[in-house]
């Protein structure tokens, strides 16, 4: 697969102030991939860089295999960026505001005004398509916002804490809009967030964040297994099992240490792969399981491990 | 360089600040009172007030005549007091407080454009649009001087209408504009509007928000009162060569900043400061 963004090494100083830090990462073609960390991580700069918006102090960056710091207005007609705030013609209404960035987006003249439209449908806002932006809820401005950073269906999209500010309703309607939107459309996105769950539920890997740099990078099982090689299972059985089921599983191979007593076991395994050859040992040796959960790590958990190690 | 881009952002910010009350309120309101109060004043005045008694007011008439320009000197002769001090009042002492309106109008609608986009934190999605940094600065300097121009010449229209119309029973003939006025209109008008958006470009970059840009700008307003100054005072007298000479070196300094403006209208600089 084509690899859309390519960073090596990118640096943006502001003054004393290491914004961007030698990021290095790459992002495939209809991937989403998200760039988690807290305030002043440097997620907002690195968008702003791919964009030639801003110009980088050191390192290379490549949108689309272009430079951004020489070709950003070739780069900017391929994208759209949802900003941090809405930033949206309050005193305009939303058509008025989709033709604006539509035209500026060089959408033709004649298609525009039925694409703006279109647009407006699918983010559910036609019945207020006439009034002013003002007079939208929060939600219905990050609606809005979205369909703007969409008008010129762009193959790269870039979203700056999408739900930030929004309702758990509201937020969870943005959420599926974006997740619909790299199913549907094979868009390649990339989302700079802080919040975990979200950056949990729509991004194929991410890259965790802070002072500029980036800390780790992955899908969650490659984040999980660089940071917890060996994990856990939770057996739990009908009835105790008997010493030499335990002894025996304790010689199985990848099994590493089992503790607990009674119905529950506390088996460490060196992967999640060994646990299917656990349960057939078990069941091979006629003891009845109700229960086998293997215990999940969260991106939480993820990123306050390597923020905590950061520290 | 993209022309459709060009006049987007320009409609736009039009439309924005036709939105915008305290950017309007200037624009109706100076041409209301340069226009339409200032001139029946002056045309009225002598009819109810006796010429002499005005005259005691306003200082020496004659002295003030005298001060001009033998050309201009001309266009006073046979005439009765009272057509004298309406033809000065309108016709030359009004002249200089013209050229106010394509500053204010080009600094309000500038700071507006420039600063207001900020102040508004909508300046962030325009940078991410396919438009170049001239673009982006073309359009918003055609959405200020546009109108500026525009709304100076419909406010010279109607003055030039209230004044011929009022005065009419007086001269019984159509007399204005005076030969004066279109170096005025034509070329001195449209510099100054050029001047104050060129101004409120660099002064942007340097303020938060759009009440300080507006002040500031705004304080080029002194250059028009010089002016006026230079008219009541005798000392510069804005005839056909004045005036294009005035014109002349005032193109010569928007070219300048302009220039200055081009070069410092980066992207990078505008980020960096939302």
């Amino acid at each position: 697969m084509e690899n859309t963004i390519e960073v090596n090494r990118l640096e943006r100083i502001f003054g004393q102030n290491r914004a961007v830090d030698g990021m290095t990462f790459h992002v495939k073609q209809g991937e989403v991939f998200g760039l988690l960390g807290p305030n002043g991580a440097g997620k907002t700069t690195t968008v702003r860089l791919l964009n030639g918006i801003l110009p980088p102090s050191g390192g290379t960056a490549r949108v689309f295999g272009l430079d951004p710091s020489i070709n950003g207005q070739r780069i900017r007609e391929h994208t759209g960026v949802l900003t941090e705030t809405p930033a949206l013609y309050e005193r305009l209404s939303a058509r008025e505001n989709l033709e604006f960035f539509g035209a500026l987006a060089g959408i033709p003249v004649k298609k525009l005004p039925q694409r703006v439209l279109d647009i407006l449908s699918f983010f559910g806002l036609q019945d207020r398509l006439n009034d002013k932006v003002e007079t939208y809820s929060k939600g219905m401005k990050q609606r809005l916002a979205l369909a703007r950073a969409l008008i010129h269906e762009p193959p790269l999209l870039f979203l700056d804490e999408p739900t930030s500010g929004l309702d758990p309703e509201a937020a969870q309607h943005v959420n599926e809009l974006i997740a619909g939107l790299s199913q549907r459309s094979g868009q390649t996105i990339v989302l700079a967030t802080h919040n975990l769950l979200e950056a949990q539920r729509l991004c194929d890997r991410v890259a965790v964040m802070n002072k500029g740099r980036i800390l780790a990078m992955g899908s969650l099982n490659e984040l999980t297994r660089k940071l917890w090689p060996v994990t856990w299972v939770d057996i739990t059985f009908w009835e105790t099992p008997a010493e030499t089921v335990t002894g025996s599983l304790k010689a199985q191979r990848g099994v590493m240490q089992i503790t607990g007593q009674g119905e529950v076991l506390q088996v460490q395994v060196e992967s999640k792969d060994v646990i299917p050859q656990v349960v057939q040992h078990l069941a091979g040796r006629g003891v009845s399981i109700l229960k086998v959960n293997p215990r999940d790590y969260t991106l939480e958990d993820i990123y306050f491990a390597l923020q905590a190690g950061e520290k | 360089m993209n022309w459709r881009s060009i006049w987007t952002i320009a409609k736009k910010d039009l439309k924005e600040v036709r939105q915008n009350k305290m950017a309007w309120g200037p624009a109706i309101v100076v041409p209301l009172v340069f226009a339409v109060f200032m001139p029946l004043l002056f045309i009225i005045l002598p009819q109810v007030i006796p010429v002499e008694d005005v005259q005691k007011e306003l200082g020496d008439l004659d002295g003030m005549l005298r001060a001009m320009p033998p050309a201009l000197q001309v266009l006073f002769e046979g005439k009765d007091l009272e057509q004298i001090f309406v033809l000065y009042m309108t016709g030359f002492m009004l002249a200089p407080l013209f050229l106010i309106m394509p500053l204010i109008f080009s600094t309000v609608i500038g700071s507006d454009s420039f600063v207001g986009e900020r102040e508004r934190k909508t300046m962030e999605a325009l940078l991410y649009t396919p438009t170049s940094d001239m673009e982006l600065f073309l359009g918003k300097v055609l959405a200020a001087v546009i109108p500026a121009i525009g709304l100076s010449w419909i406010t010279y229209v109607v003055y030039i209408i209230i004044v011929n119309t009022a005065s009419y029973p007086l001269f019984e003939r159509i007399w204005f504009p005076l030969p004066t006025w279109w170096p005025l209109i034509l070329w001195l008008t449209p510099a100054l509007a050029v001047l104050g958006i060129s101004a409120t470009v660099l002064i942007s970059s340097r303020v938060r928000t759009f009440m300080e840009a507006y002040q500031m700008s705004a304080s080029l307003v002194v250059l028009v009162l010089a002016l006026v100054a230079g008219q009541v005072s005798g000392v510069l007298f804005l005839g056909v060569g004045t005036t294009l000479v005035i014109g002349t070196i005032i193109w010569l300094v928007d070219a300048a900043l302009i220039y200055i403006s081009v070069i410092n209208f980066k992207r990078s600089a505008l980020v960096a400061k939302l």
